[in-house]
């Protein structure tokens, strides 16, 4: 982690945060307890907890049996029972086990007992492609929860925010599945201001305004959605580039406002179409600015297939990029 | 098919319970089979949509939440444990608003019949999911442990068919590891709605799993509910002093079909129930308590008399009440008022 100039913020990269946040929520609660496969000893895969077994506790930092339905499960349990549990995934392809937990238990837990049982629980995983991660190290798992009520979805993108959305994760209080895009991880680096902060889950951010076109992304994307952006604008075409930051809730506001503004939505998301994400935002706004807008509505996501392959040409071939995106934004802009 | 022992209960070895104690089991056995017969009555009635039995499995329940401390322990149980509801502390008012889904039961209205709630009970809210709610019990087992509540452990239960479920193995393994404060007490009733013991599992004998676990284990005649509460406690006393958890199977039977919707005839034989029938652990404990001499005939006329008006008077008193209000749908989502979209 390196100082910056200014005192008052520091470089680092979106692990970086992860680790940093993670490290002062257990300094300063001992209710939370992380509970996940390898998360002591080894410190996780990408060596997020590293040593924190060692200041902490193995009682504090738990390496669990290989059994993904239980991580959830049991965080579930001490979260009723007043803990401030942080489960780990260790990648978002094995989140499957648990789906009942997440799904039926978790996010119904308040619902069902009429309010007497709560469950502030943090679920954090791993997800997304680009990194020759094949069937099951790279898949985007969004869709599958965020028609869950009882759920709160936060998928940031940048290191500032994966500190202030996950500082307000683990101060919520009902589960929240914190999706952390993987090929972001040591990509990303960025100012971090110092000190506990939050930002408030389902807001999203305003990364670059513009008048003809609205891009709405989430992770990874937003990245290479600002790199397409950038490459119009020195066409002089001027695109608005929105970072949801988080999914469930999601900021019709910020969006509409846009809209309304550019009169041309693009949703741009690296998980496929059908039943995406992108779904429910061109819904929105065919709903509620149908007659703000000056051309179809565009969904630029991956194909209809179950995952990317692991050789390069069949990743490459699931992934979008840069290029594909500024032809997708020339061509709205254009039309 | 599960073994039972057909031997009459004696008060030879009472470890413990005093003639109070053991009054204090009887009614609570009662009350179970009213209420549950009360359901079943309600639903014939066309009153209530829904209902859920357990008559077979009172001795079990009624010795078990014997074992249970008051406001110190943890109870995980599931939907057929209607005894041990009751038996911890629950009201027959309660369950009678959970069987009306009147606005003022624990859930407000939003469960099945039977899915008890109480957090002041100790008692952990649980879904119809089965074997979901054993990791929730060893994570609130594994909350007593880290904050070192000693004299504290958690009671969880389920039927013989809830330990065919991933979670369930997946929860006895991580409680086994850290020694946790937890007790899984598995009420084997031979069926699992309309699927027998022997399509469940090829060794009948959950509590042998207990030494794949590393974990003590036992098996006790679930009909008796001093053997139960000897069981429970021994159990329940290891694990509130820190010597871990266990694996203990009581043996019942499912006397009723498994809800008001079942027909429990289109799988099984009259006279297989009929023949359980004769273990029925109500007439068999009241004959132990007469014989010892800790109740009368007339005392027990009279308790269940008591049971009787107890029940009709809450039966009552939770039919007056209203059902939620339509906006009672939108509450208790999340925290606070909210929307998908902000």
């Amino acid at each position: 982690m390196a100082v910056s100039s200014s005192s008052t913020s520091t470089v680092m990269n979106n692990v970086e945060a992860v680790r940093a946040t993670l490290y002062e929520a257990m300094k300063n609660d001992d209710r939370t307890i992380i509970i996940g496969e390898d998360v002591g000893a080894r410190g996780n895969v990408f060596l997020i907890t590293k040593d924190f077994i060692g200041e902490f506790g193995a009682e504090r930092v738990i390496d669990t049996p290989i059994a993904e339905a239980s991580i959830v499960g049991i965080a579930v349990g001490m979260a009723m029972e007043g803990l401030r549990p942080i489960a780990e995934i260790q990648f978002a392809d094995f989140i499957y086990p648990a789906f009942n937990q997440i799904v039926g238990e978790a996010a119904k837990t308040r619902y069902r007992s009429n309010g007497e049982y709560t469950c502030p629980l943090v679920i954090r995983t791993p997800y997304g492609g680009g990194v020759r991660g094949a069937l099951s190290h790279s898949v985007s798992i969004e869709a599958l929860f965020y028609h869950v009520p009882g759920l709160k979805i936060v998928a940031p993108a940048f290191p500032a925010d994966v500190k202030g959305l996950l500082n307000a994760a683990i101060d919520d209080p009902d589960p929240v599945l914190f999706l952390e895009h993987k090929k972001t991880y040591r990509l990303i680096k960025g100012e971090v201001p110092d000190g506990h902060y939050t930002i408030p889950i389902g807001k999203a951010n305003v990364l670059k305004e513009g008048t003809q076109l609205t891009v709405v992304s989430y992770g990874l994307y937003v990245h290479w959605a600002l790199e397409a952006a950038a490459q119009l604008q020195a066409d002089g075409l001027s695109v608005e580039v929105i970072d949801l930051r988080s999914i469930r809730p999601m900021d019709k506001t910020a969006i509409l406002n846009s809209v309304e503004k550019t009169r041309k939505l693009l949703v741009i998301h690296e998980d496929n179409k059908f039943g995406g994400i992108g779904a429910e935002i061109s819904a929105m706004v065919a709903e509620e600015a149908l007659f703000h807008l000056d051309a179809p509505i565009r969904r630029h996501c991956a194909p209809d297939v179950p995952a990317m392959g692991y050789a390069l040409p069949l990743e490459e071939e699931y992934m979008s990029s840069p290029a594909e995106m500024a032809e997708a934004m020339r061509e709205m802009v254009a039309f | 098919m599960a073994k039972t022992n057909t031997q009459a209960s004696t008060l030879v070895e009472r470890h413990g319970l005093t003639d109070d104690r053991l009054r204090e089991i009887f009614r609570t056995m009662l009350l179970q089979r009213q209420l549950d017969n009360r359901g079943f009555q309600l639903n014939r009635q066309g009153k209530v949509p829904f209902a859920l039995g357990s008559e077979g499995h009172e001795a079990l329940q009624a010795g078990a939440a014997m074992a249970f401390h008051r406001g110190k322990d943890i109870l995980a149980p599931y939907y057929r444990d209607l005894g041990l509801a009751v038996g911890i502390g629950l009201t027959p008012y309660e369950i009678l608003l959970s069987l009306f889904a009147r606005a003022a039961d624990h859930n407000g209205g939003r469960q099945f019949p039977n899915h008890y709630s109480s957090k002041a009970a100790g008692l952990m809210s649980f879904s119809s999911i089965l074997a979901a709610h054993i990791p929730h019990a060893v994570g609130a087992a594994y909350a007593l442990q880290y904050r070192g509540e000693a004299g504290r452990a958690v009671l969880a239960t389920c039927g013989d068919g809830t330990t065919s479920e991933g979670e369930w193995h997946e929860s006895m393994n991580f409680a086994a590891i850290h020694k946790l404060p937890f007790v899984m007490l598995v009420e084997n009733n031979e069926w699992a709605i309309s699927t027998p013991l022997s399509k469940q599992m090829a060794q009948p004998e959950i509590w042998k799993r207990a030494a794949g676990y590393g974990m003590p284990g036992r098996r006790f005649d679930g009909f008796d509910p001093i053997a139960t509460y000897a069981a429970v406690k021994e159990a329940m006393d290891r694990a509130r002093t820190g010597g871990g958890p266990s694996l203990i199977e009581g043996t019942c039977y499912r006397y009723l079909a498994h809800s008001t919707d079942d027909n429990d005839m289109t799988y099984r034989t009259r006279e297989e129930v009929l023949e359980r029938r004769k273990l029925d652990p109500v007439p068999r404990f009241e004959r132990v308590l007469v014989e010892g001499g800790v109740m009368t005939a007339a005392e027990i006329d009279a308790m269940r008399k008591d049971v009787l008006r107890e029940t009709n008077e809450a039966t009552d008193a939770a039919e007056a009440l209203p059902y939620p209000q339509p906006a009672d749908l939108y509450t208790h989502v999340y925290e606070g008022a909210w929307q998908p979209w902000q």
